[in-house]
């Protein structure tokens, strides 16, 4: 069922786009604006927001209040870069590289645990499979806040706030990404290859690992991109977890600097430029890999 | 899907030596395989929820004056009734369904809205739109509510000067639109996603259906709401599922913009009441309560909206 509906847009686009012309023709210009217009119309509500930090990162808190807000004042991008960079010893940079570090972290381990477990529920028959994969789909519809503040009561109990440890952890677990890796599994590694590979002698881990993993590689890609995209974007755990500046992912970072600009103004700028600056690798890595979020959104929406 | 490759290995070799080993250690490599996340999974929620439900039975009672240690004691539900009875959390509850009430609407209708144009057989530029409508969706929710939050500031924000010019005096942080101004973030946030996904079910409607339809004489409109949307409620179905449980979780966005504006107190959102009662009020019994009734409140939705809309599918 997922492969047919993964496969089908592939298939009737080649089709398509010859109708699409003639209908578009039939259609008339009135309507082909509107249609149009409104997509203009909804993408503006989507990029002006982004637009304006990034002109706003481009003045000094003089202009931020003084000139209009799409418009250029005194040039001071690079002094303002300069500040976010040199603010407390450069701890803005330990940010990012902590931000970094947990998702990455997160997107590749927490993306292989994932796979192999959504490799098994597809691939391999076992008692009580059922309810197993159901405790996965629980895991899914339990909001991550919920489980937080317990998981930080936990953690206080071993000791563990305030180190690396908090974050790492829970950023392992992703039960909506064995849910995916399923679905994959299905849709990329068929149970032929692997009854060849068992008939040649490979025993089933070395066949996931040399046939398996290679074959679902676009699929753990998707699931680290997610993972690494939700782990970046987590405030909450962070927060609780971690009272240690240098530990701190940037998201939290900057979110205490706003808390300063509100009796010195100066700082503003630098929330500005430094929320700018943080945005730009998760922006890079969308870019690049289109292919593999729409895929993801594609698979999710399966069941 | 799943079903078809037990039979597929079975058909192969009936009654063969070698099949037999197989089944026999499917469970023993399916354990291995399953063993880390399971183990995972164990020790970042399950165990945390257990820990949760034990705390919230326990209460730490100060002796008289303060000067000995505090002593922990049983007291059943009486957390939960303090956390039910405690207006600021059903004043919370209240807020967040009066969210719910605003958002789920705006954003599935929204994204509804922008999927069935960009699928209109007139649109141009499919691609650049789906990357610029997904934009929002690279900005971290901590930032998008800092710039939300400047954009409702009063002398920095653009939206706000213009509508000054044009007469009209809108204050976004005070206690009459602070609700919806923090929807309009949550709508700027995810709209986009969900394009994304209704947009590809769209795709996958079968092209034939739709040229007959136009051959019939349906019109645009009429093809989209008569044959597109009914042909996406499974994938409409799953956003609604996922979009409840993302209600839920709200935390982020009124936690910065309270920083801005009074009209968002520390306990403005279950969420925040949980962690207020963790981390001001000291009071680790409570939060682990109010957490556990989050979670059920979760539970409870999720079951509500996956009942409802599998009889909508198969209706």
């Amino acid at each position: 069922m997922s492969t047919s509906t993964m496969s089908r847009p592939g298939i009737s686009a080649p089709a398509s786009p010859l109708k699409r012309r003639r209908s578009a023709r039939s259609g008339g210009f009135a309507s082909s604006f509107t249609v149009n217009a409104l997509l203009i119309l909804g993408c503006a509500y989507m990029v002006l927001p982004v637009v304006w930090l990034l002109f706003a990162s481009t003045k000094n808190t003089a202009d931020l209040y003084g000139t209009a807000a799409y418009a250029f004042g005194q040039p001071a991008f690079f002094d303002n870069v300069a500040a976010v960079l040199n603010q407390d010893g450069g701890v803005f940079l330990r940010w990012m590289a902590n931000s970094m570090f947990y998702a990455a972290f997160g997107a590749v381990f927490g993306g292989l645990i994932s796979v192999l477990a959504g490799y098994a529920f597809d691939k391999f028959q076992f008692r009580g499979k059922d309810s197993f994969f159901g405790i996965v789909l629980v895991g899914v519809l339990i909001p991550n806040t919920a489980t937080v503040l317990p998981m930080y009561l936990l953690a206080s109990v071993f000791g563990i706030t305030n180190t690396v440890w908090a974050i790492l952890i829970p950023v392992l677990c992703n039960p909506f990404g064995v849910y995916l890796a399923r679905v994959y599994s299905a849709a990329y590694v068929p149970a032929e290859t692997l009854e060849a590979a068992r008939v040649d002698g490979a025993g089933p881990i070395r066949s996931f690992f040399s046939l398996g993993l290679p074959m679902m590689m676009p699929g753990y890609v998707t699931i680290a991109l997610f993972q690494f995209v939700g782990v970046w974007n987590n405030f909450m755990l962070p927060l609780v977890m971690l009272q240690d500046q240098k530990l701190l992912p940037v998201s939290v970072g900057i979110s205490i600097w706003q808390g300063y600009a509100l009796p010195q103004p100066e700082f503003t700028p630098m929330v500005i430029t430094g929320s700018l600056l943080s945005i730009i690798p998760l922006l890079v890595a969308f870019i690049l890999l289109q292919r593999f979020w729409k895929s993801g959104l594609t698979a999710g929406s399966v069941k | 899907m799943v079903t078809q490759v037990p039979s597929v290995r079975g058909t192969k070799r009936p009654g063969s030596r070698k099949q037999r080993p197989m089944s026999g250690t499917g469970g023993r490599t399916a354990a291995l395989f399953l063993t880390p996340f399971f183990a995972v999974f164990a020790v970042a929620m399950v165990a945390p929820v257990i820990y949760a439900v034990v705390l919230s039975f326990f209460a730490q009672q100060k002796s008289g004056l303060g000067f000995s240690e505090a002593k922990t004691s049983f007291v059943g539900l009486e957390n939960y009734l303090q956390v039910l009875q405690s207006e600021s959390f059903v004043g919370g509850i209240g807020r967040l369904a009066l969210y719910c009430a605003i958002y789920i609407p705006c954003m599935v209708g929204g994204a509804l809205a922008f999927a069935l144009l960009l699928d209109a057989a007139v649109a141009r530029a499919r691609k650049l739109f789906q990357l610029l409508v997904f934009l929002p969706h690279a900005v971290p929710g901590v930032i998008a509510a800092l710039i939300w939050a400047y954009l409702y500031t009063p002398g920095v924000s653009p939206i706000v000067s213009a509508l000054e010019s044009g007469g009209v005096a809108v204050n976004f942080l005070d206690h009459q639109m602070i609700l919806p101004s923090i929807v309009n973030i949550a709508v700027w946030e995810w709209t986009g996603y969900n394009v994304i996904i209704l947009f590809t079910a769209l795709q996958a409607v079968p092209r034939e259906i739709l040229e007959a339809a136009r051959v019939d004489g349906a019109g645009e409109i009429r093809s989209a709401l008569s044959i597109k949307l009914p042909l996406i409620l499974p994938a409409l179905s799953v956003i609604m599922l996922f979009t409840v449980i993302g209600t839920l979780q709200l935390f982020t966005e009124p936690s910065i913009i309270s920083k801005a504006t009074a009209s968002v107190t520390s306990t403005w959102v279950p969420n925040m009441w949980a962690y207020d009662a963790a981390f001001n009020r000291h009071n680790l019994n409570q939060a682990a309560a109010a957490s556990i009734i989050i979670a059920l409140m979760a539970a409870v939705l999720s079951w509500a909206v996956t009942r409802f809309s599998s009889r909508t599918n198969k209706a």
